[in-house]
């Protein structure tokens, strides 16, 4: 068992972040694990600009504002990075397996940040009911495809949700000339931006339902229509206020969970309605020296704040990690 | 023109149990399956348990099929074909005292079937063994000998090992037309994606198609008529939620909504059964939603909602009470296979050495191939095997270090195994592998997959497919 001063797990905005901030705090030595095969996390598929306004003062896209910590995470000579590398395990003692090609390793950590990201939730949480055919992305998928593939998932689409993704989406495809024929949300604002929603509905002219619901979604093949009603406070639907809208694509945009199953293996509390972790501040967890960043922490809005706050996180570490050394000291 | 012993038309759990059962002997055996993949009908949307042979009219040739399917599975097939078959028990739960005959009357049915162990059990060795179950429960009937098995992997398995000793598989190849000849050694053409093959026996394994491949043969004279079940499946997080597969009381149309284990970890609650006039009514709905959480919540109160991670609904091909297996006096030569309802995944292995017989009465000469390889090298899944395991694999194969699917945990090997094993479409690599059958939905991993089906197949993005022609994922590349 190889022992590592600082493990942090997660190579998006906030990983970069905490590493950056330890590394400043002193700690000498940190592993940044990442699963992907570059560092930048889901900014890497966000090429519409909007980054960097509060941090950097500048309008930056997401692989823009990346590339500006990634520089930072090279520079430092504290941190060391591994790629396509799968954390598998964590124990409360702080223990770590990671898989990478070629190799499984074992970690003793000092201190260990989680900087997992999120993960969208799926139609199957609403849970909308009707037939599985092909064409029904999470929006974040959607969104890798065309801008990180090039692949145009189909040619009419509806957007269930208004999250960011969501709406970021809608612009994105009309960009591409797919037909975006509507978004339907269940909530009477929209649960993005304003800023989204003038920017990629109203000035494409895309149909935003609110205190709508899809009911159902059908298609033998691909998807060929989706049921939609309007609802009343209550969220029932209104009788007589179905209507169907003809499309072959669906993309659900119903917002995000913090992915925290490392942190649970470890044994920590959760809160179980938002699936973060149970602690009286940010970046804190249940169990000391395990800190939690960025989006695994709480879902923020934007990327300047989740860097923001995962520095705090890195210094915690940090400090955290000079105290339990200076006890040691003082046992001896 | 190319010329069979048999074809046999699906290639669903019956249509592969019996081809994996023919192919111990010198036969030239042939598979016709219109779907683009094996496993991709009624097999791939069930309970996956594998029932004791309890529940079913004792007289009934379902329930012989049933225990002795069971007795194959659990003696033979688990080992020789690398199967994860997990005999965790089963348990019929009562909600009044005054249903105790009932469970009675099932015992002794179950106990004159040959079914072994059943036991009356009360709410102490209930609290014991099943600690969550809800507080209106008072007693039920353990069933040790019930199990469950992922069920397409179960037919991919029977597949795989048909093919290694000599029978050929067609997919993508529908059966359209079928003309009787009389040319001795010949007595169907069988048309199919516009080919013609010729066959002295054909075994009609088409499951909701049955009736109507029978009708093509010259044999109309029943009809299927299907009946929806409604599955939802739970979080991995809710893999301890039950020890047992628990049921309720039988109805006249249904096992009732049961809570089941499956053998990939995540419970699963279901099944619904209403009849549908469609056999292509494959949709889930708000009604049967509520009805699945409301019988399983009675049994266990602690599922929630939220705990609901995917969900579909199948079809159980219905012709009667019974399954429906005999050679048809008019039309010699033909076998049907039919009405495979529930307890069919459980009774394939022995439906199979049944219609064998039925085949040797009516002619077909059986000479056992001294060359029948009986075992299948299983496949690898990294989510069953512990990490000092997977270290050594990975010394072998670096790629089974180098995870595509998070949630579930699979790596980039296991999908080229899987696509080498045969998968064809994103479908085909998820039943195989488990791959986009998580939390996510394939929400971070479905583009990886994708390129690596397209390596491994030598196919563009837009031929990849969810399940085959028609569901296509990509529509446009962008230039
Ligand atoms: C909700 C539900 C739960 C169930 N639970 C259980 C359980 O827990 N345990 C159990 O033992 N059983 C269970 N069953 C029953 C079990 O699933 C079925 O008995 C079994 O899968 C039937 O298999 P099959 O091969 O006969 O049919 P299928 O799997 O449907 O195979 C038939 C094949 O024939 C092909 N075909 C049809 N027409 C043509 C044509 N013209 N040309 C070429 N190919 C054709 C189809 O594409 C298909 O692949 C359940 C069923 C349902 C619906």
């Amino acid at each position: 068992m190889i022992k590592r001063e600082l493990v942090i797990v997660g190579g998006g905005p906030a990983g970069m972040a905490a590493a950056i901030a330890a590394a400043e705090s002193g700690v000498k030595d940190i592993l940044l694990l990442e699963r992907d095969q570059h560092l930048g996390g889901i900014l890497n598929q966000c090429i519409h600009p909007g980054f960097g306004l509060h941090r950097f003062k500048a309008e930056l896209t997401g692989p823009e504002y990346a590339d500006r910590f990634i520089k930072l995470v090279r520079d430092s000579s504290g941190i060391e990075v591994s790629l396509r590398s799968f954390v598998v395990k964590l124990t409360g003692e702080k223990r770590l397996s990671y898989l990478k090609p070629g190799a499984l390793e074992e970690i003793e950590a000092g201190a260990v940040i989680l900087a997992t990201g999120a993960r969208e939730r799926t139609r199957e949480m609403i849970p909308i009911p009707g037939s599985r055919p092909a064409g029904i992305y999470p929006a974040g998928l959607a969104q890798k495809m065309i801008n990180m593939e090039g692949w145009i998932p189909g040619r009419e689409a509806v957007i269930i949700g208004s999250g960011d993704i969501g709406l970021i989406m809608a612009r994105r495809m009309a960009l591409e000339g797919m037909k975006v024929k509507a978004v339907i949300e269940i909530q009477k604002t929209s649960r993005g931006l304003v800023r989204n929603v003038v920017q990629c509905l109203e000035d494409f002219g895309i149909p935003l339902y609110l205190r709508h619901r899809v009911t159902g979604i059908h298609g033998a093949g691909r998807v060929e229509k989706v049921n939609v009603a309007e609802v009343d406070d209550e969220y029932r639907d209104k009788p007589g206020s179905g209507f169907e809208i003809k499309c072959d694509t669906v993309l659900i945009s119903v917002g995000l969970i913090p992915e925290n199953e490392l942190l649970e293996m470890a044994g920590a509390e959760m809160d179980e309605k938002t699936n973060t972790p149970a602690a009286p501040e940010v970046n804190l967890t249940s169990i000391p020296g395990i800190f939690a960043c960025g989006n695994a922490c709480k879902i923020y809005d934007l990327a300047d704040w989740v860097s923001r706050d995962s520095e705090k996180a890195g210094k915690m570490a940090a400090e955290y990690l000079k105290k339990v050394l200076s006890n040691q000291r003082r046992d001896l | 023109m190319s010329s069979h012993d048999v074809i046999i038309v699906g290639a669903g759990i019956t249509g592969a149990a019996i081809a994996r059962e023919l192919s111990g002997f010198k036969l030239k055996t042939l598979i016709l399956e219109k779907e683009a993949e094996a496993a991709f009908g009624v097999s791939k949307s069930n309970s996956g348990i594998i029932h004791a042979g309890t529940q079913n009219d004792p007289g009934s040739l379902k329930a012989r099929l049933c225990v002795e399917g069971n007795r194959l599975i659990h003696d033979e097939l688990a080992r020789d074909l690398g199967l994860n078959f997990i005999r965790c028990g089963q348990l019929i739960v009562v909600f009044d005292l005054k249903d105790l005959p009932e469970l009675e009357k099932i015992q002794r049915d179950g106990e004159t079937l040959g079914v072994e162990g059943l036991q009356i059990v009360d709410r102490l060795w209930l609290n014991a063994h099943e600690p969550g179950l809800g507080p209106e429960v008072q007693a039920a009937l353990y069933v040790p000998s019930a199990g469950i098995i992922s069920p397409y992997r179960f037919v991919y398995a029977l597949i795989e090992n048909a093919v290694k000793n000599g029978v050929e598989l067609k997919t993508s190849h529908k059966v359209t037309a079928i003309r009787r000849l009389k040319d001795g050694k010949h007595r169907f053409e069988v048309t199919a994606s516009g080919k013609i093959f010729k066959a002295g026996f054909l075994v009609n394994a088409a499951g909701l198609f049955a009736d109507e491949l029978s009708a093509m043969a010259g044999a109309p004279g029943f009809r299927i008529t299907p009946r929806k079940g409604e599955e939802y499946l739970l979080d991995k997080k809710r893999e301890h939620l039950v020890n047992h597969i628990i049921f309720p009381l039988p109805t006249a149309d249904s096992k009732g909504i049961l809570i089941i284990r499956t053998s990939d970890g995540n419970p699963m609650i279901g099944p619904t059964a209403h009849d549908t006039g469609n056999k292509n009514d494959l949709a889930t709905t708000d009604e049967g939603l509520a009805e699945t959480l409301k019988g399983a919540r009675r049994m266990i109160p602690s599922i929630s909602k939220s705990d609901i991670i995917a969900y579909f609904a199948g079809l159980r091909p219905v012709c009667g009470h019974d399954f429906l297996i005999r050679h048809e006096e008019k039309v010699p030569g033909l076998v049907n296979v039919a009405g495979i309802q529930s307890p069919g995944l459980t009774a394939a292995p022995a439906i199979a050495r049944h219609v064998r017989g039925i085949l040797e009465e009516n002619g077909l000469e059986l000479i056992p191939r001294k060359d029948f390889h009986k075992q299948r090298e299983k496949p690898v899944h990294l989510f069953q095997i512990p990490l000092s395991k997977t270290r050594e694999l990975i010394k072998k194969e670096p790629a089974y270090g180098d995870i595509v699917c998070r949630c579930e945990l699979v790596s980039a090997q296991e999908i080229r195994d899987a696509v080498k094993r045969g998968a064809r479409t994103l479908d085909g690599v998820k039943f195989r592998t488990r791959a986009q059958a998580g939390r996510c939905h394939g929400g971070f991993c479905t583009t990886r997959i994708i390129k690596l089906m397209q390596e491994e197949l030598g196919l563009g993005p837009k031929e990849i497919t969810k399940r085959g022609p028609g569901t296509e994922l990509i529509s446009d590349e962008r230039k």
